[in-house]
């Protein structure tokens, strides 16, 4: 797994939430298929309210999204789709970042102010 | 370097960079309003871009493209979806075909950009929303993919050189 050091939060995020077994556990289970809140709750020694917590835990860091499928909550594992979202954003980044530097040339350049 | 903020969602495929700029917001935007100054920051370096119609109304279209090293064009447009002179600027961002139509066929972004009078500075704020990770892929490879890797190589060649801030 890709880790964006400079990026501390997220990194922060996404090492707490595979701090703990469980989530781990869920995370691998979630990206070899969909399982329901209720289909994970039944695997683990704990209330449904935990399982779903570890969820949210999951699902804050970017390693899972949740779907609804009628009353069903649907757990899908999304580590690739984050680290190839990451990816692009450090892109778009860095196009920015180029584009605000000219825009100081220009705001700095005194032949910049074009009637 | 003026950037003070970047924030990244890869959930919700949104960016927004912050940007102190030493300009009165009139100034700055003129950044956006005036093709010819546009013209020299939109496109990534090796790239310059060409702004043909430009109209900040609501509902015009702006054409422009990218001149490539080897002369090949990259078209690309924008719409206006909501302008404010000289606050805020609400485009959609997409591409077009070697004529210059809009290909409608590929995905549009949308992009935010406000800009807010801070004790004779400006805090100007652009936001990039892609409606999906395969849109934002595409849209990013599109036309944008080797001048942005030659981008990338300049910036850091900039960054490593001390105090060339001017």
């Amino acid at each position: 797994m890709v880790v964006d050091l400079r990026e501390p939060e997220r990194a922060d995020r996404l090492f707490h939430a595979l701090a703990d077994a469980t989530r781990r556990d869920i995370v691998v289970r979630t990206l070899e298929g969909t399982h329901s809140v209720s289909a994970l709750a039944r695997r683990y020694p704990m209330s449904f309210a935990a399982v779903q917590k570890h969820v949210a835990v999951l699902e804050d860091a970017g390693l899972v999204t949740k779907h609804r499928r009628g009353r069903e909550q649907l757990v899908r594992g999304e580590v690739d789709t984050v680290r190839r979202a990451s990816q692009l954003l450090d892109g778009l980044e860095a196009v920015w970042r180029g584009r605000i530097d000219r825009m100081d040339e220009i705001l700095t350049d005194p032949e910049g102010d074009t009637p | 370097m003026t950037v003070t903020d970047v924030h990244k969602d890869p959930d919700a495929l949104t960016m927004a960079i912050v940007v102190e700029l030493d300009a009165t917001v009139e100034r700055a935007w003129q950044l956006w309003s005036d093709p010819r100054q546009l013209e020299r920051w939109w496109g990534p370096p090796g790239y310059p871009a060409t702004f043909g119609e430009h109209d900040l109304t609501v509902g015009s279209r702006v054409g422009y493209f990218m001149t490539s090293p080897e002369g090949e064009r990259h078209h690309g447009w924008w719409e206006v979806l909501a302008v404010d002179p000289p606050r805020r600027l609400e485009l959609a961002d997409g591409f077009a075909d070697d004529e210059g139509r809009p290909d409608d066929d590929l995905p549009v972004g949308r992009m935010v950009v406000t800009l807010e009078e801070r004790g004779g500075r400006t805090e100007m704020v652009i936001t990039s929303h892609f409606p999906t990770l395969e849109a934002m892929e595409q849209l990013m490879a599109m036309g944008q993919e080797e001048g942005m890797v030659q981008a990338i190589g300049q910036i850091e060649g900039i960054l490593a050189e001390a105090g060339s801030a001017s």
